[in-house]
């Protein structure tokens, strides 16, 4: 998504003071674009009737520098994220709320460009904005634009998904390729000496993943390999579901421009972040045909079996190289910073 | 990502395998791999796995940041203290625990640090903060050296007055030298790819015809360095250490004259401190005179704090092969990877975090 600039309206600590300009700022930028019949009430709290008893409800920020980066925004990422939560819970996303903190000499077009990708984001996913907030920060005292977005996702039907109901034997599965929104996001921050054509695969994975239901009942547990990657989501269901997990490296996706971009830098896609990629632990003898299934669906054509839940107890995740040797895929330790040759 | 992948295959991987077993008995034989991106290959692809139990890999003194003696961290953070510094790095020093202190918790508590991944990047750092002294971290061997060396000339042809190097580079024959002239006991080395694309094969020989131990020159991909392993077995099998280039779709005989050109042009040779090693003669660099107004050493002035070494790291003894990582008492109980004593433990190619990260009890 490209960032639009033609004009110089930027914002001031005064639009997010309460008074005339705030009014302004929700009524040009946010309204027209989110309005539905609760967020047009302009009340303090969306209040609305929810049939079901079992409820998912979530929260994550949003503080990606660059905002806007290929393939996404922060807009589009703050719905995503939120929206990927709750599905990976097994709930269908109903409900968003989303708060702005704004650093003043942000410019409104900026600004109307992230609302637009959120609100496209939102609308893909089958979601509605319902309620909002917007703060403006002295200038240097923000990057641009930081986002917290929170959902309220129902269930339709009674799902055990946990990281911690992994099974022994379960295969894993994931819907895509690994490393794209990590690697997009750092080789377009400035100072990095070179470019690539990666695009972040920001996506809301609600349809995919109730189309994986609907393959199967036998989904025991679902992740998305947000920060710390793929490696970092395998640690943690090995850890709390107590059983060792095996993987394939050759059978992991990864493009080749991200695989040469993490060359270069020293990375390891594995524990590069995604913001469309699902981990399954699904019943062995179910795996392939979710994977049929999902290959047909949006953001699913790259999905694959990456290996298995092999025993119980351990924690343990082994990764069975390229060259057919093993090693041990451990959690990451800090982030993963450029190195010197 | 042709031409990497070829490299990695698992066929080939195995008949190589199979061919180290069958030139080898139950004669223990080590090999030190030199270089750092080395150490960390060879745990990330496995590669102990497919050796028979006789062959030891210890790893050398190759990490850049790990030979970096404290008190050039120290100054590093000194300098970052100042507040019209800007100190633009590689990422790899971030963490690299210093006395008291490191420039990831100076830059936490408002230092003005940056990751750079190239000294072009530094160089336009220096373009855009004008009213700020930005200092490149010059830590690295021979691969990284040419590369910081161009910056100043850079600096210099555009009379920039606010762009400085901090110079810790070091060289690696000396070292390699004297851990030949040590006393671990070492039937081969393999040999660093990068650092041979500039220096050549004129070292290596050197090593072979004055201490009888044989080098191969290895690329970092899985095949290369099974390869590598195979060729050292086979000379110590046939009782003939020679050298041998096995990396030759990268390195010439002659390295890289014009990359040492530019060195000599702004650094000279000078004793230099390695972690590990002691004072090594003639084993580091310095600026020359002529490039002294872009030298932070002599520009900046800072008090640099007293030198703290931490009381029961390793990181000395690990460095020249004597001690295995998880040898140290502090490996993986008050030093791991998120609270790093010594900077092996911290460092991308250190051989602590290779054996952490990788799970390494072997």
């Amino acid at each position: 998504m490209k960032k639009t600039n033609h004009s110089d309206e930027l914002i001031k600590l005064a639009h997010g003071g309460g008074g005339r300009l705030s009014q302004q700022l929700i009524e040009q930028v946010f309204l027209p674009v989110f309005g539905n019949e609760m967020l047009n009430r302009m009340d303090d709290s969306a209040v609305f009737d929810i049939p079901q008893s079992k409820l998912a409800f979530t929260t994550d920020s949003f503080v990606v520098d660059p905002v806007f980066f290929p393939g996404g925004d922060i807009g589009r990422l703050a719905i995503c994220g939120t929206v990927n939560d709750l599905s990976v819970a097994g709930a269908r996303p109903m409900y968003i709320s989303i708060g702005f903190i704004i650093e003043e000499g942000c410019s409104i077009d900026d600004l109307r460009q992230i609302v637009l990708s959120a609100k496209e984001a939102a609308d893909e996913a089958g979601v509605l904005i319902v309620t909002g907030d917007t703060k403006v920060v002295e200038k240097g005292h923000g990057d641009l634009v930081f986002i917290n977005t929170s959902g309220i996702g129902v269930f339709d039907q009674d799902r055990n998904v946990s990281g911690s109901n992994a099974q022994t034997g379960d295969s894993i599965v994931v819907n895509g390729a690994l490393g794209r929104h990590g690697m997009a996001v750092i080789t377009s921050r400035e100072g990095l000496g070179f470019q690539t054509r990666i695009n972040s695969d920001v996506a809301p994975l609600n349809h995919l993943i109730e189309a994986m239901f609907s393959s199967t009942d036998q989904i025991h547990a679902l992740r998305d390999a947000t920060r710390g990657g793929l490696a970092t989501v395998l640690n943690e269901i090995a850890r709390q579901s107590g059983v060792s997990i095996e993987i394939d490296e050759v059978s992991i996706p990864v493009h080749d421009d991200v695989k040469g971009a993490c060359e270069i830098l020293g990375f390891d896609p594995l524990y590069v972040a995604n913001e469309g990629v699902v981990v399954a632990c699904v019943d062995g003898e179910k795996a392939d045909e979710m994977v049929q299934t999902m290959r047909h669906k949006k953001y699913g054509s790259d999905s694959a079996v990456i290996g298995r839940i092999t025993e119980k107890s351990g924690g343990e995740v082994l990764l069975k190289t390229e060259i057919g040797s093993h090693r041990i895929l451990d959690q990451l330790s800090g982030e993963q910073l450029p190195r010197i040759c | 990502m042709k031409y990497i992948r070829e490299f990695r295959d698992q066929t080939a991987a195995k008949k190589l395998s199979d061919q180290i077993h069958l030139d080898t008995d139950d004669t223990k034989l080590v090999f030190m791999e030199v270089c750092g991106t080395h150490t960390m290959s060879i745990a990330r692809y496995g590669i102990r796995e497919l050796l028979p139990d006789s062959i030891s890999l210890l790893s050398g003194p190759g990490c850049p940041v790990c030979v970096t003696p404290h008190r050039t961290i120290d100054h590093a953070i000194a300098l970052a203290r100042r507040k019209d510094v800007i100190v633009a790095t590689f990422g790899d020093m971030m963490k690299v625990p210093g006395s008291t202190s490191s420039l990831d918790a100076e830059h936490a508590t408002g230092a003005a640090v940056q990751v750079v991944t190239s000294t072009l990047d530094a160089l336009k750092i220096a373009d855009k903060y004008t009213d700020k002294k930005v200092v490149f971290i010059g830590v690295g061997f021979e691969t990284t050296i040419p590369t910081v060396a161009i910056s100043l000339l850079e600096a210099r042809s555009r009379c920039l007055n606010n762009y400085f190097v901090l110079c810790a580079h070091k060289i690696i024959p000396p070292a390699l030298d004297a851990l030949s002239r040590g006393d671990v006991a070492i039937d081969g080395y393999i040999c660093p790819g990068h650092v041979s694309t500039i220096i050549g094969y004129e070292c290596y020989k050197k090593i072979v015809k004055q201490y009888g131990i044989g080098c191969v020159i290895s690329g970092f991909e899985p095949l290369d360095i099974l390869q590598t392993i195979h060729r050292l077995v086979k000379q110590k099998k046939n009782n003939k250490p020679v050298f041998e280039n096995q990396y030759t779709r990268a390195v010439k005989p002659e390295g890289n004259p014009q990359a040492r050109a530019v060195m000599q042009t702004v650094y000279e040779v000078t004793d230099s401190e390695w972690r590990g090693l002691g004072v090594l003669p003639s084993s580091g660099l310095k600026i020359r005179p002529e490039f002294q107004s872009w030298d932070a050493a002599v520009q900046i002035p800072v008090d640099i704090e007293p030198t703290i070494e931490p009381a029961g790291c390793l990181c000395g003894e690990v460095l020249q092969g004597k001690v295995r990582p998880f040898e140290c008492p502090l490996f993986n109980k008050t030093c791991n990877p998120d609270h790093p004593v010594g900077a092996c433990m911290v460092s991308s190619e250190g051989t602590c975090a290779a054996y952490y990260k990788y799970n390494i009890r072997l």
